[in-house]
């Protein structure tokens, strides 16, 4: 069941698998929008991983609706058949990748670099303690939480 | 002169009492020292009998995956420098600190060395690798992300050859084989100081940056033993390459097991991961304990989870990680501000490119030293000593050279010299955790020694007695000292003390002592 069907791919890091031969190929399609895969609605799981994921928080169902959107958009991409063509990861993919003498050129910046942080401690850059928590305000729970 | 005498004088005694008590030598002073072992493994099958009767034995399956830092003056993407011990954040650029508009460049001596490792351990090698980034959230990662090779590494499908002695004999060596499965260039993370007293976390990116080499093993191995020899000879591996420094001491080089056991004919179990191991003897005895660990959870009807135990060395025993929470989802994607890195060989050589931007395998496979393996086999043939001593010579640092030393300038035998390179002086040397470098004893002095003891001057006993007596005078001076303090030392001894030799032998041992002026 293709709950968040480009959630699925990005997780497991592999190319998304070709749909079979369900549509039609190398259709292009003008001025139409097709519907693609039947719209489901995010699940809440879904959306709390990307939350812990990605350290953001849902504040209202607006923000559901613009991601559940955006993911309509991005879906548009399974019309093209992509069959037998090696996915490209950049257009930089034909060029010279630069190799760099073993010299040292950079660092000694100390002063420069500490003064970005709010908080050190004898040239510590300080963070809290064990992991990044996602920041949750007083008294408020999240959108999730409270639709729970 | 006087002094001099008088303070040998005042170490006679002591000298003279350790004499008298016997030089242990230490068993088994093989790739790894032996201690108590918690698992019965079997070197040759891997299964291990349950200990009840009845009870269908437990085959355990050990992985290792170990990232080894490269040895090179500056980071893998940046040219801010690597060094171990530094002021904090002062060896930071700002590509490392993750400031908006840097871009990584990378460092050719990181792939070459990575190459060379790729080379030495049979792999083959990627003409055309990948940059990726894993994305995970802490402090010590500025970026967010990791830069590695997760699709297309740079390197693939090699095996790595260990020996071990079975049966605690050292007489008794087997060579094993364990798959490489991938070699991949990646940048380590910066360095995290837990203040749990006020409940944050310090923060040092000197270490943020620096290339390193993870090596995906295949899980060939089936206990602590084998897993510590594998990685004792990749540490020796990586040193002569010059690829890594590999001390594991100082975070060279990090290991980290995957273990899981199952019964035979059923499929593997869920495994565990075992972080935070600081030395070879440590990853032996955490490797065993986990196995242990498993088993008997498993015998007590219990079940295995899938998660992350660091290895506590004072209790000797492994412990849930708290930090780590469920799965991680790395989200990989293609890293898009690194072309793919393109390797050429002989045949493909460009022919209008810049030398500087070309890394070529074989005139890299063609410089390659001679690897241990080489090395040792080499031994063997050139001097008729047992597999098992070269194994021995070359676990120490500079031994193979001392041993050739003592070969030149004496006329005994390589085949007895070796007894008393291995037995005699570094058993010493090991008692006193002392190196090559340090001996109180140069090979020119073991060699005349064993010259005296081949023409018949003075007896073996003597000799061991001179040896040992040399050894004990002030092992920490300079080396020129060392050796007129010794010889001052026996001259002193001789005229002193009765030997247990022959009044002939005395005498000569005095001329021996009194050539050395």
């Amino acid at each position: 069941m293709r709950v968040l069907s480009l959630g699925r791919w990005l997780r497991a890091g592999r190319v998304p698998p070709r749909e079979p031969a369900s549509r039609p190929s190398g259709h292009r399609h003008s001025g139409h929008r097709p519907q693609g895969p039947p719209q489901q609605k995010v699940s809440v799981e879904v959306l709390e991983h990307l939350e812990h994921l990605a350290l953001v928080d849902f504040r209202d169902s607006e923000g559901v609706e613009r991601l559940q959107k955006a993911i309509q958009f991005a879906d548009q991409l399974h019309e093209v058949n992509t069959d037998g063509v090696e996915p490209m990861d950049s257009v930089l993919e034909d060029r010279c990748l630069y190799l760099r003498e073993d010299d040292v050129t950079e660092g000694n910046c100390t002063k420069e670099l500490l003064e970005n942080a709010r908080e050190t401690v004898e040239e510590y850059f300080v963070a809290p303690p064990g992991n990044i928590p996602l920041v949750k305000l007083e008294g408020q729970k999240t959108f999730l939480q409270g639709s729970k | 002169m006087a002094a001099v005498l008088a303070m040998v004088a005042r170490g006679c005694g002591g000298v003279w009492r350790r004499l008298r008590q016997r030089c242990a030598v230490r068993p088994g002073s093989g790739p790894f020292p032996r201690g108590e072992r918690a698992v019965a493994c079997n070197a040759r099958g891997g299964m291990m009998s349950a200990g009840k009767s009845g009870l269908t034995p437990w085959i355990p399956v050990v992985g290792l995956e170990i990232h080894a830092q490269i040895s090179s003056n500056s980071k893998l993407f940046s040219g801010s420098q690597v060094q171990f011990a530094a002021p904090p954040n002062s060896l930071v650029s700002f590509f490392d600190a993750s400031l908006p508009g840097t871009l990584p460049v990378l460092n050719r001596r990181c792939v070459e060395a990575a190459v060379m490792t790729g080379l030495a351990l049979n792999c083959h090698i990627n003409k055309k690798s990948l940059f990726d980034r894993k994305h995970y959230f802490y402090a010590d990662l500025p970026a967010g992300y990791q830069i590695t090779q997760q699709r297309v590494p740079i390197a693939v499908n090699g095996s790595l050859s260990y020996s071990l002695c079975i049966d605690n004999k050292m007489s008794q060596m087997v060579t094993k084989t364990v798959r490489i499965k991938q070699i991949q260039l990646e940048q380590d993370s910066g360095k995290s100081l837990h203040d749990d007293a006020r409940s944050q976390t310090l923060v040092d990116l000197n270490r943020a940056g620096v290339g390193l080499m993870e090596l995906v093993m295949e899980p060939d191995m089936c206990c602590g033993e084998e897993a510590a020899a594998a990685v004792r000879e990749l540490q020796l591996i990586l040193q002569t390459l010059g690829s890594s420094q590999a001390v594991m001491a100082e975070g060279q080089l990090r290991v980290d097991a995957n273990v899981s056991v199952h019964h035979p004919g059923e499929p593997y179990g869920v495994r565990t991961e075992v972080k935070n191991i600081n030395s070879i003897r440590f990853l032996a005895k955490a490797v065993d304990y986990e196995i242990q660990r498993q088993i008997e959870e498993l015998g007590n009807g219990g079940t295995i989870s899938n998660e992350t135990r660091a290895f506590d060395s004072k209790l000797g025993c492994t412990v849930p990680m708290r930090d780590k929470e469920g799965k991680q989802d790395y989200r990989f994607m293609p890293e898009p501000n690194l072309p793919p890195l393109i390797l050429y060989d002989a045949k493909s050589l460009p022919a209008n490119m810049n030398h500087q931007q070309v890394i070529n395998i074989d005139w890299i496979r063609e410089r390659l030293p001679d690897l241990p393996s080489v090395k040792r086999e080499k031994l063997v043939e050139q001097y008729g000593i047992l597999p098992e001593h070269s194994f021995t010579l070359l676990n120490e640092d500079g031994l193979p050279e001392f041993f050739e030393n003592v070969v030149k300038q004496t006329q005994m035998k390589p085949k007895k010299v070796i007894g008393w390179i291995l037995n005699d002086l570094l058993s010493y040397l090991k008692q006193h955790s002392l190196t090559v470098k340090e001996s109180p004893v140069s090979s020119f002095l073991l060699a005349d020694l064993l010259n005296l003891l081949e023409k018949k001057e003075i007896s073996s006993t003597a000799a061991k007695q001179v040896l040992a007596t040399s050894l004990s005078a002030f092992p920490h001076t300079c080396k020129q000292a060392r050796d007129l303090i010794a010889l001052l030392l026996c001259y002193v001894e001789m005229l002193v003390t009765k030997w247990d030799g022959t009044e002939d032998a005395a005498v000569t041992e005095k001329n021996w002592c009194l050539q050395g002026f």
